[in-house]
């Protein structure tokens, strides 16, 4: 009986809140046909919570209740506020497209590059592109960005093209009590060689405002790309964000989440290999404290021969925060050499502190390398003592000894600007504390 | 005032009494060595002296310059100038040498309320000081003791000892595990590091390495107390008649 009730309160939620802003949506014809249905997928179940497998350890019904009213667009002081809030994060030389409170403002973001082609998602799916709200793996929250969204970025990078600056996708919240809902689709051609960095941060005006975004990558054959996404999210925020990769032959892609703020963050990462010879490495760290909850959940999809992929994960949790790692590999029959392994570490400084690692491998062929590995606990009380023998106070030891945990993590990003942008994330985190 | 001054120290690990009133006297400028078996509670006084966690002080005091040594945190009696040469120095992945030292060295000189080194200054001084103990710079770009050898990490010991100049260094089984090159060298690092200013604790288990660090004085210990005191012959005579006699009269 809970169960249909909780579903009813939190579909009326949504309803009240679809309704009203559906003339609001950009899109026509076939895109509001598809918005509908999306809206009746997630209005079947509802927000996920603690009995949907996936979503077992981030019950947002509890942790979000609700889904908040639709921010409405960003007026002239806001988008002034949104500027000052991008100079924190803005990278020098990158081109910078920035969606406020879920809209593209033009008027902040760079022009494309030579090799870069761009538009609104409102212009794509003003112009009927639905294969926009098509997205395979079957999630209530992905299902509610289709139905909602109000805009994204919608990128193509040419085949062979050579980005010599990252492109950067920065989202600012400006708003308060309400929801941005993004979607962006990012295609790379073949060869071509990009970096590309998401930024999540917040105004000070922002409060208790909700992220529900999605990503669409394509990685063409033989290309490289480097993704590093930050998250610095206002402490009260939410942020849903998903991310569905169909990954060509012969690819170097390797992908850094941070998550570094935010109340609740749910990042579900969905990789599929479709060409063969493809090296895929994720790498991530929750850094959590208070009663933050930070979840990241990947599912990493061979369904082809001879691609290898790498996860080191690190949490650091402090307080009663909560940190969560799923990480499930597939193997399909005819992915024979297939390598595959995962690693997960949790911190946990707090007694309190919670940290849980779900690791699942699904193998269906039988010449393949794969593994596992999870590990969780304090700092070891030996190497402690010898940084303060050597003089270090105990918080800057600890600091000392947390770097460095989380360095694993960190230096596999090549880009040594990047690499330094997210350390420094971690130590000040880090200074925080002390 | 003496330098270090420990008065009848009482020491529990867990249940059991390691240190049944331990009293051992030491001035700047001198050198002691401890000696025993396995077990005599050698390493507990110097673990105890450096602060580390776990051991229960039930009686006695340590007086460091006339300070109580036992009310301070590790990390400020390392900043007074007592330093531990560790038996077995831990590995840490991830935070390299050079960035250790440089933290170390300036958290001690901030605690002292001294201005820090800037990155040229430091640089120079630890070059210096690596070349004189033959360490080379690739070992200081590399992880704190990863991958080190025995004598390696023992010599990065003593690099420290020379780079943060305490008042007090605790040499623990500093020979354990180095063949007798590896000790020459380490033991002419410490040599060096002889001054009238400070003074040394060499803690040992083997009469060897007083060949090389040849000490003003020579305590037996055993079954957690200071059962004989002498000069460096003792150490010979130890090394003739064992341990045995002494751990009858204890």
């Amino acid at each position: 009986m809970n169960v249909v009730l909780a579903k009813t309160e939190t579909g009326r939620a949504v309803d009240n809140l679809f309704t009203p802003v559906r003339d609001r949506l950009p899109g026509t014809g076939k895109v509001a046909e598809l918005r509908r249905q999306a809206f009746e997928a997630y209005e079947h179940s509802g927000l996920p919570h603690r009995r949907v497998e996936e979503w077992k350890y981030t019950d947002l019904r509890v942790l979000l209740r609700e889904v908040r009213p639709l921010a409405g667009r960003p007026d002239a002081a806001a988008l002034q506020h949104a500027k000052a809030a991008l100079k924190t994060v803005a990278i020098d030389g990158a081109t910078k497209l920035v969606l406020v409170d879920g809209v593209f403002a033009p008027e902040l973001s760079d022009a494309a590059p030579q090799g870069v082609s761009f538009r609104s998602l409102r212009e794509a799916l003003g112009g009927g592109a639905s294969d926009l709200l098509e997205a395979s793996p079957k999630d209530a929250m992905i299902s509610l960005n289709a139905a909602l969204v109000t805009d994204g970025v919608v990128v193509a990078v040419a085949d062979g093209a050579a980005l010599t600056a990252p492109l950067q996708l920065i989202h600012v919240a400006t708003a308060a009590n309400a929801s941005a809902f993004t979607r962006s689709r990012v295609e790379i051609g073949k060869a071509a060689r990009v970096t590309l960095v998401e930024n999540f941060v917040a105004t000070d005006s922002a409060k208790a405002y909700q992220v529900h975004d999605a990503v669409l990558l394509s990685v063409g054959d033989g290309a490289e790309l480097t993704q590093v996404r930050l998250l610095a999210d206002s402490a009260d925020a939410a942020n849903i964000s998903s991310a569905i990769f169909d990954v060509g032959g012969k690819v170097k892609f390797n992908l850094f989440n941070m998550t570094a703020g935010g109340a609740v963050s749910r990042y579900q990462g969905f990789v599929t290999f479709s060409g063969e010879g493809s090296e895929l490495n994720i790498n991530g760290v929750n850094l959590l404290r208070g009663k933050q909850h930070g979840d990241t959940t990947l599912v990493v999809d061979h369904a082809v021969p001879a691609c290898t992929s790498r996860e080191v994960f690190r949490a650091v949790v402090d307080d009663r925060a909560h940190s969560v790692f799923q990480g499930r590999i597939i193997v399909r029959p005819d992915a024979q050499k297939t390598d595959g392994k995962m690693m997960t570490r949790a911190l946990l400084l707090s007694d309190e502190a919670e940290a849980d690692n779900k690791p699942e491998l699904e193998i269906f062929a039988d010449d393949v390398t794969c593994g596992h590995g999870a590990t969780a606990g304090a700092l070891d009380e030996s190497l402690l003592f010898y940084l303060r023998a050597r003089g270090l106070p105990e918080k800057e030891a600890q600091a000392l000894l947390i770097q460095a945990f989380v360095g694993e993590a960190i230096e596999g990003i090549a880009d040594e600007n990047l690499r330094e942008t997210v350390m420094a994330t971690a130590e000040r985190w880090l200074e925080a504390r002390a | 005032m003496p330098l270090l001054e420990v008065k009848d120290l009482q020491v529990r690990v867990e249940d059991r009494e390691i240190l049944h009133g331990l009293s051992l006297t030491v001035n700047k400028g001198e050198v002691h060595a401890i000696m025993g078996p396995n077990g005599s509670g050698k390493s507990t006084l110097s673990h105890v002296i450096a602060g580390k966690p776990g051991y229960e002080v039930t009686g006695g005091e340590v007086l460091f310059n006339g300070e109580n040594l036992l009310e301070m945190e590790p990390d400020e009696r390392a900043a007074k100038g007592v330093f531990l040469a560790f038996q077995y120095p831990v590995e840490i992945p991830g935070v390299a040498t050079m960035n250790f030292l440089r933290t170390a060295l300036n958290a001690q000189r901030k605690a002292r309320g001294e201005s820090e080194f800037s990155t040229p200054e430091f640089l120079k001084k630890v070059r210096g000081v690596a070349k004189s103990l033959n360490i080379p710079q690739d070992m200081l770009r590399r992880g704190v003791n990863v991958g080190f050898s025995g004598g390696e990490k023992k010599r990065n010991e003593i690099l420290q000892m020379a780079l943060f100049e305490p008042a007090l260094c605790i040499l623990d089984e500093m020979d354990s595990g180095l063949d007798i090159d590896a000790l020459r060298i380490a033991a002419d690092g410490v040599n060096a590091l002889r001054s009238p200013e400070r003074a040394m604790v060499v803690i040992t288990h083997y009469q060897r390495l007083l060949n090389y660090i040849v000490p003003d004085f020579v305590h037996v210990m055993s079954r957690g107390r200071v059962v004989k005191s002498g000069g460096k012959e003792l150490a010979l005579e130890l090394e003739e008649s064992g341990y045995a006699q002494f751990e009858d009269a204890a």
